[in-house]
């Protein structure tokens, strides 16, 4: 008994030690850019010794909770506002915020033909349920909103909004067969583990204002050496392939 | 204060809770009667499961909900060929979530109410010559009312509390399946935190109350403790 726990011990003292110069990094990250960020920890831990733990969630939780002293190192949102709020704040180090990645919008309705025009099937009223990411909450469901304007289908379609709190609700409310039809982030699609089919539209950026998702290193991160060569990576061109590879544009 | 989206998912909660509640009192005490009087096998699996949601974390029960009243789910398909349409995102698919969510809430003190009633005094009234419907009125309720008081009190409790389930198949749509708890969680979302004060103090004040209430109708301290 005693000798099984003088093992462990010893193992869990190696452990220690091993870590002593690789670092543990807390990364929140706005549920859209999920996928995206395990394929590109997944590169960073190859060339790295650093561990990298993930929380996501919607980019409001996430901020409410760094405000209150939740213990990230980095933190990737899905809209600008929230990182330059926390800056502001005082919770990161001036000038350690820049935009990784200009979210897509998509329109997916999978029990409809592959050759349906997106256009044409929003202006259809065949959509009996139409999924958004919350205007109020989402970047994601504020380009949405801005979409259905420049149609002039606010009013028309309102009574068949079904919300999701964040984007990855608004996926799985259509993923489900719940909702026939909605918008979600063409990363999504891509990343998808259902087979994406039916009609995907991908909005032209013009339709909506821009979704810009930046990201902040947080004055915890500043001060450790794993997040810092983090920030670094995820500026990185390789990185940058990854992220235009997921469905995003990346800023030139 | 209040606004008038805050008052529309105060009112929605509580149409929600009344249907349920008496929803769950007609199915809940044959169940309870059932459950107080059987030798049968079925007894114990019965019983189980109908105190899973307890154990249940919501997000279990929300995301099978999800799945089975989408139009392609079979629960789906019954209510289509029924010609009620689809479920999910609707109030009575919230109904039917929160009836099974807040289930045992309510078998549970009806259970416990009529095994302490025991077969005697209805017995005696059958003797007496009380057909079963007058034994059930004029023997049962008023002496296990206190019972029906407890349990129609934490199922209406419970289904104003309930939140993963009402998440996952609601899809936050005012005056339909916005409730208080869900609009509460909205308003956190978007940090407007003085409007959440409102409804989460709301909430507490309810809770606090109706406890209270509850607590006012047990006799005794004796009583109390058989719960």
């Amino acid at each position: 008994m005693f000798n099984r726990l003088y093992v462990l011990l010893l193992s869990l003292m190696a452990c220690l030690c091993t870590s002593a110069h690789a670092d543990t990094i807390h990364i929140a990250v706005a549920s859209n850019f999920n996928k995206t960020l395990q394929v590109l920890v997944q590169q960073f831990e190859q060339s790295h010794d650093h561990r990298v733990v993930i929380s996501s969630g919607s980019s409001g939780k996430l901020f409410a909770q760094i405000q209150h002293g939740a213990p990230f190192d980095i933190f990737l949102s899905a809209d600008r506002e929230k990182p330059e709020a926390l800056e502001r704040a005082g919770l990161s180090e001036p000038g350690m915020r820049f935009t990784y990645a200009l979210g897509t919008l998509a329109l997916w309705a999978p029990h409809m033909g592959p050759t349906e025009d997106g256009p044409t099937l929003l202006q259809s009223g065949r959509i009996q349920r139409l999924a958004l990411a919350n205007p109020r909450l989402a970047p994601y469901g504020s380009a949405t909103s801005d979409v259905l304007e420049h149609f002039m289908l606010t009013d028309d379609t309102r009574k068949r909004w079904v919300l999701g709190e964040n984007i990855a609700q608004t996926y799985q409310f259509i993923a489900s067969g719940a909702a026939d039809a909605g918008f979600v982030a063409l990363t999504q699609l891509i990343d998808g583990q259902v087979n994406t089919q039916g009609t995907v539209w991908r909005v032209p950026s013009s339709l909506h204002r821009p979704i810009i998702q930046q990201a902040l290193l947080l004055r915890r991160g500043s001060a450790k050496r794993g997040a810092r060569d983090f920030w670094q990576f995820l500026q990185s061109d390789q990185a940058r392939y990854i992220i235009r590879d997921h469905g995003y544009t990346v800023d030139p | 204060m209040l606004s008038q989206s805050d008052l529309s998912a105060i009112l929605l909660t509580v149409q929600l809770a009344t249907t349920v509640t008496v929803v769950l009192l007609i199915l809940g005490t044959p169940i309870a009667w059932w459950l107080a009087h059987t030798h049968s096998l079925w007894r114990r699996p019965v019983a189980a499961v109908i105190a899973m949601p307890l154990v249940l974390p919501p997000t279990v029960l929300g995301f099978y909900l999800l799945i089975f009243m989408a139009p392609q789910g079979w629960l789906g398909q019954v209510t289509h060929s029924l010609g009620m349409g689809s479920l999910v995102f609707t109030f009575w698919g919230l109904v039917v979530g929160s009836v099974i969510y807040s289930l045992p809430f309510v078998v549970q003190p009806l259970y416990n109410a009529l095994l302490a009633l025991g077969e005697r005094p209805l017995e005696v009234a059958a003797t007496l010559g009380a057909s079963p419907w007058d034994r059930f009125v004029s023997v049962v309720i008023p002496m296990a009312r206190s019972g029906f008081i407890t349990a129609a009190a934490l199922g209406f409790a419970h289904t104003v509390g309930e939140f993963g389930v009402v998440l996952m198949i609601g899809g936050n749509i005012p005056d339909e399946t916005r409730v208080v708890s869900v609009l509460l969680y909205d308003h956190v979302e978007a940090l407007d935190y003085a409007r959440a004060h409102w409804l989460a103090g709301g909430l507490v004040v309810f809770s606090f109350l109706l406890l209270l209430m509850l607590y006012g109708l047990q006799k005794s301290p004796s009583s109390m403790r058989a719960h």
